[in-house]
């Protein structure tokens, strides 16, 4: 099978993203880095829950003091929402509907940098409200270290959803573009899932002491 | 393509190299640049054990000392061991699955620059204001005391070389699952290809705890976080924990590839199958699974309580079940078989005794209370030379002499090749198994010197004069090396006579496509198969057709170039020198710069057509 034949919605393939052996490689190999990930974030949050709380003098602020639930539920929203989005954009990519993909991606990016913005927002709040910086102490660290590695995630899934469709923008969908697409996406919902054991890790169980 | 790839000059060769996706010239970079950190190495070590030979001595000064057995463990372990078991991994493992490349050419070439460029960046720390100094394991208090760079260039050089291992092990999971030929069941790989897979599996879920721990430590020491200051609410067990989390299956990584190199060859010179080729995959594959419980027992000593170290410990003599299965496996693969003692055979028969020696002081430390006795003493250098010396680097000797045919086409001079075993292995255990009761006396691991008149003076200085055997050994390796490369005498396909796998039925070196249609595997032990049928080829899958080839591309060094670069500024920026920033920004764009240029690019490869292939076989059959 040609990487660039050229497809109808005929004649385009049900799995589009494991139909030649190069997007089956990229398929697996892609799920095990995802693996690995998956073992480095739980590193960070393993790091996390042993430093949580520990800080120099008790003047510090502590975990109860500085999360706010209002904030981190936008941004949850705004991220699953994006997540939801993003399985549209596939959903109209295995339908060979390019524009439709398209747009949909855009919306998940726009969604992404919502997200964004409101971490932005968050530790900026953290520096000056309670001066928390990432040196002031363990517990800072760590925290910023675990919530950082997914900001810089986002930040790198965003720039690649935008690189591919940049790239493909002309190209259209064929069985070398379409790999590209469900990759990103799927690192999109890995970020994904990552926020939802942060969110109840760092945020729910902060709450609670 | 034949008459194009003859005739080269000097620097479109270097070109070639630099550029290379093919997974057998990749294997031959590995070679050279895991040779050349492995006699690094071997100097350090020569320089230990300089200084340990006769007590009182200040050959090296104290400080320097502790450079020399941190650098000789990192380079040892991050820079020589695991790239050249890389290096077989790449040349032979495709073969073996009767593929034409590994899964992800591209990232196979930027797992080779990355490692390359952070083992050079680890090494240039000697020129730039002196090495690490806090030990292979650095833990994190000695680490964050440690003046200068040392530790900065240890943080850095590591995490760019982890990041190069990382996409090895990925893309060696993915071409043993995706490109094995028809007929290539999980239970008819050889078993050098079943430890590559398990390996690789290891590699994938323990070098991203290091990565964590690294970027701790380097958070810690370059950008003022307080993961292990303790003063800060810092916890330096953290370290400890994670470095074992990686450090223990590390060693079965190191280990799993060289039982596979000797399974290999333990087949080929008895001339029979495999003992017990299944419960062998299954040792394998447990003692994976074993590797990633048992990281606490390297820290027996910290207080973690007596159920911790309990389980800890039960879950280490475990191991020693699998290993024993293979042990006896080995030896009943010999039990009847007609051996031939080639040089690779004489290593594989050496390394049984070796590595038992290795994996019983391993059981007596596994039972905690008496590692309290063993901790930090010569009896664990001991031990530890034993398993990665005994094992692991007896194994990348004997696949030099037993791969070198198929790798360039000439066979290793057994009769240096003997000389070679001989020096080494006579200085293999005269080094190390005096320092089991060096130890026991109560020497202390690396300890700069000894005072006279307490018992130790004879056994370092037995030690250092094997040192020196081991030391020859090697050099005569290399003049084996040498003098067969300029004899330059080609051999045929099968040159011990006795291959079994599919790698022995194509050319020594092999055409860069491998095979010109994929073979159809029908059992273990594909080619002896055949040869038992009377044939010399294999069967083939398919019909002569065009081949797809990937593209060679620069990119990969571009990408490592840059992370280098970077380095340099993060390393510099915290003595606020001011180009230290521009330097980090410059080096990461050049990195995501060139990753953007690969993303957008289109790179469909080439093909070989079905005319060339039957041309090129004609142009063969009339040299011949």
């Amino acid at each position: 099978m040609e990487a660039e034949e050229k497809y109808t919605p005929q004649t385009w393939p049900e799995s589009p993203e494991r139909a030649t052996l190069e997007g089956k490689n990229k398929f697996l190999g892609f799920w095990l880095f995802l693996g690995g990930e998956t073992v480095l974030f739980a590193s960070l949050f393993a790091t996390y829950i042993a430093l949580k709380d520990k800080v120099p003098s008790p003047e510090h602020a502590l975990a109860k003091d500085l999360y706010e639930l209002p904030l981190v539920f936008v941004m949850t929203m705004l991220l699953l929402t994006s997540s939801l989005t993003s399985v549209y954009a596939m959903y109209h990519m295995k339908n060979f509907n390019f524009k439709k993909m398209q747009l949909w991606l855009l919306i998940t990016v726009i969604l992404g940098l919502g997200f964004l913005g409101c971490e932005i927002y968050e530790f900026n709040h953290y520096y000056h409200e309670y001066n928390h910086t990432f040196t002031s102490s363990a517990f800072s660290s760590a925290f910023y270290t675990l919530v950082g590695f997914h900001g810089a995630h986002v930040i790198f899934g965003l720039s690649w959803l935008v690189l591919v469709m940049v790239r493909n923008a002309k190209r259209g969908l064929n069985l070398y573009t379409a790999p590209k697409f469900y990759l990103a996406s799927l690192y999109w919902h890995f970020i994904d899932v990552v926020w939802v054991f942060i969110f109840t890790v760092v945020y729910l169980m902060g709450m609670v002491g | 393509m034949s008459t194009i790839a003859q005739k080269r000059g000097f620097a479109s060769t270097v070109w070639d190299y630099l550029t290379t996706v093919d997974h057998k010239k990749i294997a031959i970079l590995y070679l050279i640049a895991g040779g050349f950190f492995f006699l690094l190495g071997g100097i350090e070590a020569m320089l230990i054990r300089i200084q340990l030979a006769v007590p009182n001595n200040d050959f090296v000064s104290a400080g320097f000392f502790n450079e020399l057995l941190t650098m000789h463990g990192t380079t040892m372990i991050f820079l020589a061991a695991m790239p050249l078991l890389l290096g077989f991994m790449n040349a032979i493992m495709p073969l073996q699955i009767g593929a034409r490349d590994v899964a992800f050419p591209f990232i196979n070439a930027l797992g080779f620059w990355l490692f390359f460029f952070g083992g050079l960046f680890l090494n240039l720390s000697w020129f730039l204001g002196g090495a690490p100094d806090a030990g292979w394991t650095s833990y994190a208090s000695l680490s964050l005391a440690s003046e200068g760079h040392g530790i900065d260039f240890y943080a850095l050089g590591l995490q760019i070389s982890g990041f190069g291992t990382l996409m090895g092990g990925i893309n060696f999971l993915v071409t043993i699952i995706n490109m094995r030929a028809p007929g290539m069941t999980y239970m008819r790989m050889p078993l050098f290809t079943w430890t590559t897979f398990v390996a690789s599996a290891l590699i994938l879920f323990a070098f991203p705890p290091l990565t964590v721990s690294i970027f701790m430590l380097m958070f810690d020491r370059l950008f003022g976080a307080n993961f292990f200051n303790v003063a800060a609410g810092g916890n330096t067990i953290i370290w400890e924990h994670f470095f074992w989390i990686f450090g223990h299956p590390e060693v079965y990584i190191l280990i799993l590839p060289a039982f596979g190199i000797f399974s290999e060859i333990f087949s080929t010179f008895s001339r029979k199958r495999l003992f017990g080729y299944s419960s062998m995959v299954f040792a394998t594959v447990l003692i994976g699974f074993l590797g990633f419980m048992v990281w606490a027992h390297h820290m027996f000593t910290v207080g973690l309580g007596p159920v911790a170290n309990a389980i800890f410990a039960v879950a280490t003599m475990a191991i020693a079940v699998p290993t024993g299965i293979k042990i006896f496996n080995w030896l009943l693969t010999m039990w009847g078989g007609s051996i031939q003692f080639t040089v690779p055979m004489i290593y594989a028969v050496a390394f049984i005794p070796s590595f038992v020696a290795g994996g019983v002081t391993g059981i007596m430390q596994g039972a905690a209370p008496a590692d309290y006795q063993y901790h930090d003493t010569y009896f664990i250098v001991a031990h530890f030379h034993y398993v990665i010396v005994g094992g692991v680097v007896l194994a990348l000797l004997a696949g030099t002499h037993f791969y070198w045919p198929k790798m360039f086409g000439t066979m290793l001079s057994e009769k240096i090749g003997k000389f070679t075993f001989f020096f080494f292995f006579v200085g293999f255990h005269l080094t190390f198994f005096i320092q089991h009761f060096l130890g026991l006396m109560g020497m202390p691991r690396r300890v700069w010197t000894f005072l006279p008149g307490q018992g130790l003076d004879t056994g370092n200085l037995v030690s250092s004069i094997g040192a020196a055997f081991m030391f020859v050994g090697i050099v005569s390796l290399l003049v084996n090396i040498v003098i067969t490369s300029v004899k330059n005498e080609k051999v045929g396909n099968d040159p011990w006579g006795d291959g079994r796998t599919l790698e022995w039925a194509i050319a020594s070196p092999p055409p860069f496509y491998n095979f010109k249609q994929l073979p159809l595997v029908r059992g273990l032990d594909p080619y002896w198969l055949e040869k038992m049928e009377g044939k010399q080829t294999l069967t083939p899958a398919e019909p002569i057709g065009d081949i797809h080839m990937p593209n060679g591309s620069f990119v990969p060094f571009v990408i490592s170039l840059g992370l280098f670069i970077a380095a340099f500024g993060a390393m510099y920026q915290i003595d606020d020198k001011a180009w230290a920033i521009p330097v980090l920004i410059g080096g990461l764009v050049i990195t995501f710069g060139a990753m953007a240029y690969r993303s957008i690019k289109d790179d469909h490869g080439f093909h070989i057509h079905k005319e060339d292939l039957i041309d090129e076989n004609d142009d063969k059959g009339v040299k011949a």
